[in-house]
């Protein structure tokens, strides 16, 4: 049997050291508080899992929960689409290419809260050349009174702020596609269609396993931007998981719960994001029979 | 599998009545640049050239030299700048290569990756509305012939390089009337072992199926083996065009002397011969016509041994002339080997010697 060389050990150490410092050791002082009430500074008691009942029976949370999903699963359905469409139509070479990878560019760039404000001003009825407009068109539209138009607008504000992150990287994806299989697709015969539906798409499935994952961890810790926008309103119609958590630890000051929270939040992202990576993983290798299934 | 390849060339036969096979000519020159000026600028200067029917033809020449260009113009992913490219006397500069049904098979295996291998196969005859019953029949022909029977369901991303490429050819195959099957260098990822397979199946699916091949290779030993006519190219210059005994033993040009053979063409100052013809500068002498002679012998010359390597099959004996150029010479283990440093006669001229101008081309 070969000799096992511990020394190994210490080259890891370093990592081990940084991840313990950001995220091990904070992760733990929000156990600490999700199973303790702490009544003043030096009185606390334990209280096993009193608070994840508690934030399980929580009738507002679920709401929230039910608000989020539905939010991320929009994003992903107009974003992803969106992106590759975008990503299609933009120009591969030449001067046009690197203007038009600058223009879009531009909406990342944009710190979050000045994205909300930005659409609190574009929106409204009175400067705002949207909420101008539709107004001159006879619509009423009114962020801040109708649920709805709060639901929409919050949503569009992160099609805008985002898809281009989307667009990007299906770009990069798509130039790296050699010219032979365009050639050779050609040569076959192919339809524009089938090119997309043959060649590009399978060929982005890389870039869009990456854009999926990210769109869909970020919007489900969308935060800043329905804050400033909206304030979660009217009632709670875009109050998110993260405003709510911070209703609860920051305003109510519960920081029990609001640590229970905090994990059931972070188990929900790590389970979605690994089934969704999953699945992509899949439909990307699928067995034969699959295959035949789909186009036999 | 005989039989099956019988059967394919029998189906192309009765299903179409008539071959759709072309004859190809080529009348041009072609420039990426917008307004070349000197020779440098073409990456194919002005040429004609004629591919036959049903003939195997290799173009060979080293990187750069515009033998890629030349396919990709036969093809009709590049139009040419200058000139025409006719099928059977038609004008089709400006078709496209599925107007013009060609098949092309690239240097890096392209396969549609969400598909089988029968999927594969069978993408080109459903883009051109084939019925079912027929697509089915030619993929188990083709497939069979390829010997990709096994494979046919499954997902071809995951297959090795040379299976890959497989199915690249056959997609071209599986079309009955393609006018013609370009290769570009299709043997490049291939291992070795299986490069001799591959080969092997394109002399036999040339044989059975009597279609025009054009095959680029930057490699002599793949372009003699597979092509009946090889095209000799050279800085965008086509400089013979000819089977593998003549480019060996009648090299028209010193590239085709230098660049064929293993090691190539001894050039010398033809002043060495005093009989040599008017008009000749160099001659030139294959190491295999080169031998060991007797002191004085008619065609030999004093030389001293620089340099001798066992090369497994024969001896490479590298010597120095009396005016100083080199000569390199393949013996046979059988005989003795001088040792370096050791003075010799070499047979150097006669029947097989040739002659060539100041322009490098050959006069006699």
């Amino acid at each position: 049997m070969k000799p096992i060389n511990q020394k190994a050990w210490f080259l890891i150490l370093p990592v081990v050291l940084c991840v313990a410092f950001s995220a091990i050791l904070p992760l733990m002082t929000v156990v600490n508080y999700s199973v303790q009430d702490i009544i003043s500074p030096d009185r606390r008691v334990f209280v096993g899992t009193e608070w994840f009942k508690a934030v399980m029976r929580d009738e507002d949370l679920h709401g929230a929960l039910l608000r989020q999903i539905t939010f991320s699963l929009a994003v992903l359905a107009v974003q992803i689409p969106l992106g590759i469409a975008l990503a299609l139509s933009m120009p591969a070479k030449g001067w046009q290419s690197s203007a038009v990878l600058v223009a879009v560019a531009i909406s990342l760039l944009i710190p979050w809260n000045v994205v909300g404000t930005i659409w609190q001003i574009y929106g409204r009825a009175d400067i705002g050349l949207m909420g101008y407009t539709l107004a001159a068109l006879g619509i009423e539209y009114s962020y801040t009174g109708n649920a709805t138009h709060a639901w929409l607008t919050v949503l569009l504000m992160d099609v805008w702020h985002w898809t281009p992150l989307v667009a990007l990287l299906c770009f990069a994806g798509l130039r790296a596609i050699p010219d032979a299989y365009y050639q050779a697709a050609s040569i076959d015969g192919a339809s524009k269609f089938a090119v997309f539906r043959y060649i590009q798409l399978p060929k982005l499935r890389g870039v869009l396993v990456i854009a999926v994952l990210l769109r869909f961890m970020d919007s489900f810790m969308i935060y800043t931007e329905p804050f400033v926008l909206t304030g979660g309103g009217p009632g709670n119609a875009t109050t998110f998981l993260s405003q709510y958590l911070t209703q609860k630890a920051v305003g109510q000051f519960d920081l029990g719960p609001a640590a229970a929270f905090s994990l059931i939040y972070f188990l929900i992202i790590l389970v979605l994001s690994f089934i969704l990576y999953n699945w992509m993983q899949r439909v990307g290798t699928a067995d034969k029979s699959n295959a035949e299934g789909r186009h036999g | 599998m005989c039989s099956a390849l019988m059967a394919a060339c029998c189906a192309r036969q009765t299903d179409m009545g008539v071959t759709d096979m072309a004859r190809i000519d080529l009348d041009l020159a072609h420039s990426y640049k917008p307004d070349p000026q000197a020779d440098a600028d073409y990456a194919l200067l002005p040429l004609k050239m004629t591919f036959a029917d049903g003939g195997a033809y290799a173009l060979l020449g080293p990187s750069g030299c515009g033998k890629t260009t030349m396919l990709n113009i036969i093809s009709g992913l590049v139009a040419p700048s200058h000139g025409s490219v006719s099928f059977d006397g038609v004008v089709v500069n400006q078709k496209t290569p599925q107007q013009r049904n060609i098949a092309q098979v690239f240097q890096f295996p392209v396969i549609y990756d969400t598909m089988t291998v029968a999927q594969n196969l069978a993408f080109p005859l459903r883009n051109r509305g084939v019925p079912a019953a027929k697509i089915a029949q030619r993929v188990g022909q083709i497939a069979e012939m390829l010997e990709l029977s096994g494979q046919l369901g499954v997902r071809a991303a995951g297959l090795a390089a040379d299976a890959k490429q497989k199915i690249s050819l056959g997609r071209g195959l599986v079309r009955e009337d393609v006018s013609a099957v370009l290769f570009d260098e299709p043997l490049t990822v291939i291992d070795p072992h299986l490069k001799w397979q591959l080969r092997r199946k394109l002399k036999q699916i040339h044989r059975e199926l009597k279609l025009t091949l054009v095959y680029v290779t930057h490699d002599q030993v793949e372009a003699l083996t597979f092509a009946d006519q090889v095209v000799v190219m050279t800085r965008g210059r086509a400089v013979q065009v000819g089977s593998a005994s003549d480019l060996f033993e009648r090299p028209q040009h010193t590239f085709v002397g230098h660049f064929i053979g293993s090691p190539g063409m001894n050039f010398l100052p033809a002043s060495l011969l005093p009989g040599a013809p008017a008009g000749a500068k160099l001659l030139g002498v294959r190491p295999e016509y080169v031998a060991l002679a007797a002191p004085q012998a008619a065609g030999a010359l004093p030389a001293s041994v620089k340099q001798v390597q066992d090369i497994g099959t024969y001896w490479l004996l590298t010597a120095t002339l009396a005016d100083g150029s080199l000569v390199r010479a393949r013996l046979s283990p059988e005989q003795a080997i001088p040792q370096p440093g050791a003075s010799v006669w070499l047979a150097l001229f006669g029947a097989h010697t040739c002659f060539y101008n100041d322009r490098e081309e050959l006069v006699a």
